[in-house]
């Protein structure tokens, strides 16, 4: 059976959130609960764009096996960036997990709208957030198949 | 936080066994779920769209969908969901056996939400109910919206 992550490669996780204090949460409990992970960071939707299409800085930047996705975010907005990958024939079978504070349900059923894979809420306890960073990674990147294909850059 | 109201699960899946299993998993994973169970594609959309006898049918807030079904197949029938403006926010978990690389991307093509993989061995099979259970259905954050029959 083949791995995400096995034969020596990382499992690529791109993380769009623009608070500091969050991305370092996310990269301490991920750190914790696999070794294997390799977290890049954009910090707004404009970057995370960027990251994904290759552009400018982000030439050799990895395709992400997932995305991790806040709504508010500055210059480009997390919907937006959901509805571009979504749109994108090569972008859009990454699973892509929204991952905010945001409960209103107003956003809940726009993500699903606009193909989020899920939608996840950031808790404000620290160890409610550790043990959601934990599900994601035995969910999404253990249990669920994700789609192999990395294109040579 | 207990829901209010039984969360509802439709379950796409031709083969009495995996049925079988799946029910008696859910069971002991959580009390709350009501399973509901589509043996064919074309039934699953009747059950959907509240066609025939099912016009009183729930909307499901969850749906486990297998690829390889009788009469309309698992990938015709994803597709329909996600198609469909009232059906498509409706998160859908592909349930397969199949491991094919094509099968798993077309499926993410199709809009599906989850891939997995039916495991062959009973307490795998009974461990991935109870994480689709602890994850779907306990972190996750599905649309509240209920239509009205």
């Amino acid at each position: 059976m083949k791995v995400i992550g096995g034969d020596g490669m990382p499992v690529e996780v791109l993380l769009v959130e623009d608070s500091p204090g969050d991305v370092r949460l996310t990269q301490e409990a991920f750190r914790d609960a696999n070794s294997s992970i390799h977290l890049s960071v954009a910090a707004d939707g404009v970057e995370a764009m960027a990251f994904l299409k290759h552009v400018g800085m982000h030439a050799n930047s990895p395709r992400p096996d997932l995305i991790l996705l806040d709504l508010n975010l500055p210059k480009m907005d997390g919907r937006e960036v959901l509805a571009h990958i979504k749109e994108d024939d090569d972008l859009k079978t990454i699973p892509t997990v929204i991952l905010t504070t945001s409960d209103a349900e107003s956003d809940i059923v726009k993500s699903y709208q606009l193909q989020a894979n899920c939608y996840l809420t950031k808790p404000v306890q620290l160890d409610a957030f550790e043990s959601l960073v934990k599900s994601i990674n035995d969910f999404w990147l253990t249990k669920a198949k994700l789609p192999q294909q990395r294109p040579t850059v | 936080m207990k829901p209010i109201f039984p969360t509802t699960l439709l379950l796409v899946e031709d083969s009495p066994g995996d049925v079988r299993l799946t029910q008696e998993a859910f069971r002991d994973a959580n009390q709350d779920v009501h399973l509901h169970v589509a043996w064919d594609g074309t039934e699953a959309m009747a059950f959907l769209n509240r066609q025939g006898a099912n016009l009183n049918a729930p909307r499901p807030d969850l749906i486990l969908l297998d690829l390889n079904l009788p009469k309309m197949d698992g990938r015709e029938v994803l597709a329909r969901i996600k198609e469909d403006e009232n059906l498509k926010t409706i998160p859908t978990v592909i349930l397969t056996t199949s491991e094919a690389e094509a099968d798993i991307d077309q499926s993410y093509r199709l809009k599906a939400n989850c891939y997995l993989n039916k495991p062959v061995e009973l307490e795998s099979f009974e461990a991935l109910v109870k994480s689709i259970n602890d994850f779907w259905l306990t972190k996750v954050k599905l649309p509240q919206q209920r239509q009205v029959g």
